[in-house]
């Protein structure tokens, strides 16, 4: 008797359509919408801003470099995850990242805490010459990245649509840009970016941080 | 039944054949050449547009949506007029799809290595791309349901459906994922940051594996294997059940690729829970593909086009529940980040997806080709035993290599010090990057001696002097609905 109901929608190409169209949205719905409820009520903590022209710029040629295919930006909360790379990441430290750079695989290691770990110059010889500093590397060199100088006004662009998006630039931010960038290359806008990992946003303490995702289970 | 003058419209069916065959060979060159490039570093030569960060977008979109894209677009149209006996619809737009579709490939694999893209994992082409691909998308979602209106068959055989929730949820899927404000033609910022970003991305991600590799390669198989075997589907219910089961469950397993994260607990944890439950339906799948062959047995072994759909069932049944397993918390602890990541992936596409495509392939060549059989039976076998060779060696070599970097970046001493430094897990794995490059190789050369292979069968067709086939009008059921169309001429 059933089956007769069955019957219909293998003989009515709407019914599958529209049938099918429902089954596949109600899992992205479920997950979706709430975290996307939450982004919106959730401020930013005050020591997470977002990022000044030159770190922006910076994080633009991480990602267009295609850094995140080998580097993650996640420390898991799991403990040899927090012993190597530092406290673990949180929701918050990511809320200026389109797109977000967690990272899915990790040929080097994670950079989510790499701000300050290493000087200037160590971060301008590696990226000139892995096997400079680390001899069995396979990182590939990105010497290209220091003949290449900043343009402001493209800058400035991306400020004033990521304000539409509704990251808090105020006027005098995009006026400073030019500044911040003038005679800066590539290379200087990504060691600034990296420099910068981790560092303005670690929590304080992690008592008064936000809860882990978990607890990690046993070391 | 009666012969009438509306024949079947393979002329776009033959073109998809050949751009298959020729983005696999170049899809996977790609892949090999990144391969190499992790054992040996200097193979860039300094050139921004051939280093490993630059071109690792272009063979996964390469592989994936060129090479698989236009295998699946053109199965889709060979099975949707086969089972549904009538004429492809609007031809013209048929012909566009491909042409779209094939500018769209281009496009993204020319701009994606000069740093043009939005970083967003199989979601990398810039916004004006997208565009196009959401454009010739709905273009092919009407060519395939208004083909399946006009089809003179009233029951949609189970293929069809596999095709067409492949059609509407990948066109959900791109779209929400690639919603962006433009900054200029080559950057755009996605409208999603931080956790929303990443929930949102790995939505598209997993089910782009589930939609685009699983769902569209399945209705490949539900036509295919019953066809290659002789004889019916062992269990049509079966597949009826596992399609409901699959299409909803799938959607729910995206955030297993995110645990441990700062993606909220709860997310977590469905996402895994629903990954669990998947394996239910994938082997429901794979096993209604293998007892098809139950009494046919003895074809599989003359029969390399069987041969490979086999293997890429048992590959697929082996990744599945490699996949829901790997979604358990405390293996995915051990498991994420590293190589058996890669491993899982390329099981599934190497074993499952590129298998069932070339069983596929060597299945619908010679029809659409208008011959009684591929040119060479010997390059069909050499191929599969290339591709077999090549896979299973770069599985275990990244299987190896995966657990490896586990165990050590989770190494303590006594005294509850990490024992390695990340490099001495780097050094540890080098000889499996090479394994896995020499697999890559067979693998690839195997696809040389497809596109042989489809090129000497083709040539009959290269000089046009093939007839078109016959669509087999069956006699009208009575209150057939919709109705049949009038017989041409």
């Amino acid at each position: 008797m059933a089956y007769k109901h069955f019957e219909f929608i293998e003989k009515h190409a709407w019914t599958l359509g529209i049938l099918t169209a429902i089954m596949v949205s109600i899992g992205g719905l479920a997950e979706i919408t709430p975290l996307f409820m939450r982004a919106h009520q959730v401020e930013p903590p005050a020591n997470v801003k977002p990022y000044d022209p030159l770190r922006l710029a910076g994080k633009d040629v991480y990602v267009s470099e295609g850094c995140y295919l080998c580097h993650s930006q996640m420390i898991r909360a799991l403990r040899f995850e927090t012993q190597r790379y530092g406290h673990y990441s949180t929701a918050e430290e990511s809320v200026y990242d389109r797109p977000f750079q967690w990272g899915s695989k990790r040929t080097g290691p994670d950079l989510a805490r790499v701000g300050g770990k290493y000087s200037d110059t160590w971060q301008r010889m590696h990226l000139m010459d892995p096997r400079s500093v680390v001899p069995q590397s396979n990182m590939p060199s990105y010497h290209w990245l220091a003949d290449e100088k900043l343009d402001a006004k493209d800058i400035q662009a991306r400020m004033r649509v990521l304000r539409t998006l509704g990251d808090p630039y105020s006027d005098a931010d995009i006026a400073s840009a030019p500044a911040a960038v003038a005679g800066k290359t590539k290379m200087d806008a990504l060691i600034a970016y990296l420099q910068g990992l981790g560092i303005r946003n670690e929590p304080q303490a992690p008592n008064t941080s936000a809860a882990p995702a978990t607890d990690g289970g046993s070391p | 039944m009666s012969e009438t003058t509306e024949y079947y419209n393979d002329h776009v069916v033959r073109l998809f054949l050949l751009a298959s065959a020729v983005w696999g060979i170049i899809g996977m060159l790609i892949g090999m050449y990144a391969a190499a490039e992790l054992t040996w570093p200097g193979l860039n030569l300094g050139i921004p547009w051939m280093t490993f960060s630059r071109i690792r977008p272009d063979h996964t979109f390469g592989v994936i949506f060129a090479f698989g894209g236009s295998a699946l677009m053109g199965t889709c149209y060979y099975v949707v007029q086969r089972t549904g006996h009538a004429r492809l619809a609007f031809g013209k737009l048929a012909e566009f799809t491909f042409w779209g579709w094939q500018l769209a490939c281009v496009l993204a694999m020319l701009t994606m290595p000069f740093g043009i893209t939005q970083s967003k994992e199989y979601a990398e082409p810039e916004w004006f791309i997208d565009i196009l691909i959401a454009v010739v998308w709905v273009s092919f979602g009407v060519v395939f349901f208004a083909s399946l209106a006009r089809r003179r068959i009233r029951h949609i055989y189970v293929a069809n459906w596999y095709y067409g929730a492949f059609i509407i949820a990948v066109g959900l899927l791109h779209i929400v994922n690639n919603l962006a404000i433009p900054v200029s033609l080559t950057k755009s910022y996605p409208i999603y940051s931080g956790v929303v970003d990443a929930m949102v991305q790995w939505w598209y991600g997993h089910n782009a594996v589930a939609f685009f590799l699983t769902a569209g390669f399945l209705g490949m198989m539900y036509y295919f294997v019953p066809r290659q075997a002789q004889q019916p589907l062992w269990s049509y219910r079966f597949s009826i059940v596992n399609f409901w089961a699959l299409i909803s469950v799938y959607m729910w397993a995206g955030s297993h690729h995110l645990m441990y994260t700062a993606l909220p607990d709860w997310v977590q944890s469905v996402g895994m829970a629903f990954s669990l439950v998947l394996l239910m339906p994938s082997w429901g799948s794979a096993a209604n593909g293998l007892f098809t062959f139950n009494g046919a047995w003895h074809r599989v072994v003359k029969d390399p086009a069987a041969k490979f759909m086999v293997i890429a069932l048992v590959f697929y049944a082996a990744s599945t529940f490699e996949g829901s397993m790997m979604a358990i918390k405390s293996v995915n602890s051990l498991s994420h980040y590293t190589d058996w990541t890669i491993a899982h992936v390329h099981s599934g596409s190497l074993g499952w997806v590129a298998m069932i495509t070339i069983g596929s392939l060597y299945a619908m060549a010679p029809r659409a080709l208008g011959r009684p059989a591929m040119y060479s039976h010997k390059g069909m076998e050499l191929h599969f035993w290339l591709h077999v060779t090549g896979t299973l060696l770069y599985v275990v070599a990244m299987w190896t290599a995966g657990v490896t970097e586990g165990m050590m970046w989770r190494a303590t001493q006594p005294d509850g010090a990490l024992t390695y430094s990340f490099i001495d897990s780097l050094v540890a794995v080098r000889p499996d990057y090479f394994l896995r490059w020499f697999g890559g190789v067979l693998i690839w050369l195997g696809m040389w001696v497809m596109a042989w292979n489809l090129w000497y069968t083709a040539s009959d067709a290269r000089k046009r002097i093939i007839n078109p086939i016959p669509v087999p009008i069956p006699e009208p059921e009575p209150k057939q609905s919709p109705a049949p169309l009038p017989v041409a001429g």
